[in-house]
């Protein structure tokens, strides 16, 4: 599918990954207009409940950047959300997706740069892997193709 | 508390097969502090099962509810208005609150989402361990607060057996030899005269062997 264009959920850490991603924006770099922010206050508010919504209204790839290691804001949250991103990660696969539809990055807040490569690298990552079976929009074109 | 351990993602939805629509019930109770049936636990299960189905094009509708407990009736009464809307109801609860549900709601089939795996308590958060067998016969009086029958191997009663090697198990390198542990302790304790005195052959009909238990407390019964 060569015009896939796939949503990609960012769950973004307000003292980091949110402030990189500011950052670009005043950078003027570019980034893949595919990446939709949603802040948290610290990565260590993630549960799979989120990420598993995320994929369920048809996310075709989702990720969570938080602090650098040894940085969070509340000491350990990242340290947190590393483990349960992970945990996530089977939970999707015994599903059937592919659990590279879901990672975790750190980055401070200084690294403008980074998350522009990030939102880069990870769509195009998911563009490999294709729409996830869930994305309602290009299930409709695949079956009218069928 | 109990310990119960989510079933395969397979074996839930081949028990969910030809439904359309199901209550998925936690339990507020042991599950719920064992990680495993509680709300959140409950959330994930529908969004993994709803996810499940809606792939291989046979969508399923869920409704998600947690009560405080599933082994009392009146908890369970909560799910009275919604059990009758659904075609089966996926308990979270562990095996006793599944039977609840299952006597209480006698048109619906109710199913476990969870395996019941034993009593005990955490060591750390997320990391659970095995400490009583429910015997019907307390004899930490006598092995220093440590329970040769759930965690000896072979639920020896008067020390350990040729099979433990420098504290550990026979059966595994990584768990303690209950019998070692509980002569350590009494010696610290200075209470080695009880492992002297011998147990008798234990009498395990206060166990399953006598059959289901029951335990009534009679000023309570009207």
């Amino acid at each position: 599918m060569a015009d896939f264009e796939p949503t990609i959920v960012a769950f973004c850490c307000h003292y980091c990954a949110y402030g990189a991603a500011d950052l670009a924006g005043s950078m003027r770099l570019e980034y893949p207009t595919n990446i939709r922010i949603i802040r948290l206050p610290c990565t260590g508010k993630i549960t799979p409940v989120f990420l598993l919504r995320a994929f369920e209204k048809g996310a075709d790839g989702v990720y969570v950047a938080g602090c650098l290691e040894g940085d969070c804001h509340f000491i350990q949250g990242n340290l947190v959300a590393k483990p349960r991103v992970n945990y996530t990660k089977k939970l999707i696969q015994e599903v059937g997706l592919e659990p590279e539809r879901l990672e975790m990055f750190n980055m401070s807040a200084a690294m403008g740069p980074r998350f522009a490569e990030v939102a880069r690298e990870f769509t195009e990552r998911i563009k490999g892997l294709g729409p996830s079976p869930l994305n309602k929009k290009y299930r409709k074109i695949s079956e009218q193709a069928a | 508390m109990v310990i119960g351990e989510r079933k395969p993602f397979d074996e839930i939805i081949m028990m969910l097969g030809g439904h359309k629509k199901v209550l998925v019930l936690g339990c507020g109770g042991c599950v719920t502090v064992c990680l495993t049936g509680g709300r959140d636990e409950a959330r994930v299960l529908s969004s993994q099962i709803k996810m499940a189905r809606d792939k291989d094009g046979n969508p399923i509708e869920i409704i998600e509810e947690t009560v405080e407990r599933q082994c009392d009736p009146e908890y369970i009464e909560q799910a009275a208005p919604i059990v009758p809307e659904v075609d089966a109801v996926l308990s979270m609860a562990c095996g006793v609150g599944v039977q609840y549900m299952a006597e209480r709601y006698k048109d619906t089939p109710v199913y476990p989402a969870l395996n019941t795996t034993f009593v005990g308590g955490s060591t750390k958060e997320g990391f659970y361990v095995e400490k009583c067998q429910t015997c019907g016969a307390c004899k930490l009086y006598y092995t220093g607060g440590i329970c040769p029958i759930a965690r000896c191997s072979k639920s020896l009663l008067n020390g350990p057996c040729g099979g433990s090697t420098k504290g550990k198990c026979e059966i595994d390198p990584e768990v303690d030899c209950a019998w070692q542990l509980i002569v350590d302790r009494l010696e610290s304790l200075n209470l080695m005269d009880r492992y002297e005195d011998l147990m008798e052959i234990n009498d395990w009909r206060p166990n399953r062997d006598g059959g289901p238990r029951k335990m009534v407390r009679e000023d309570f019964q009207r």
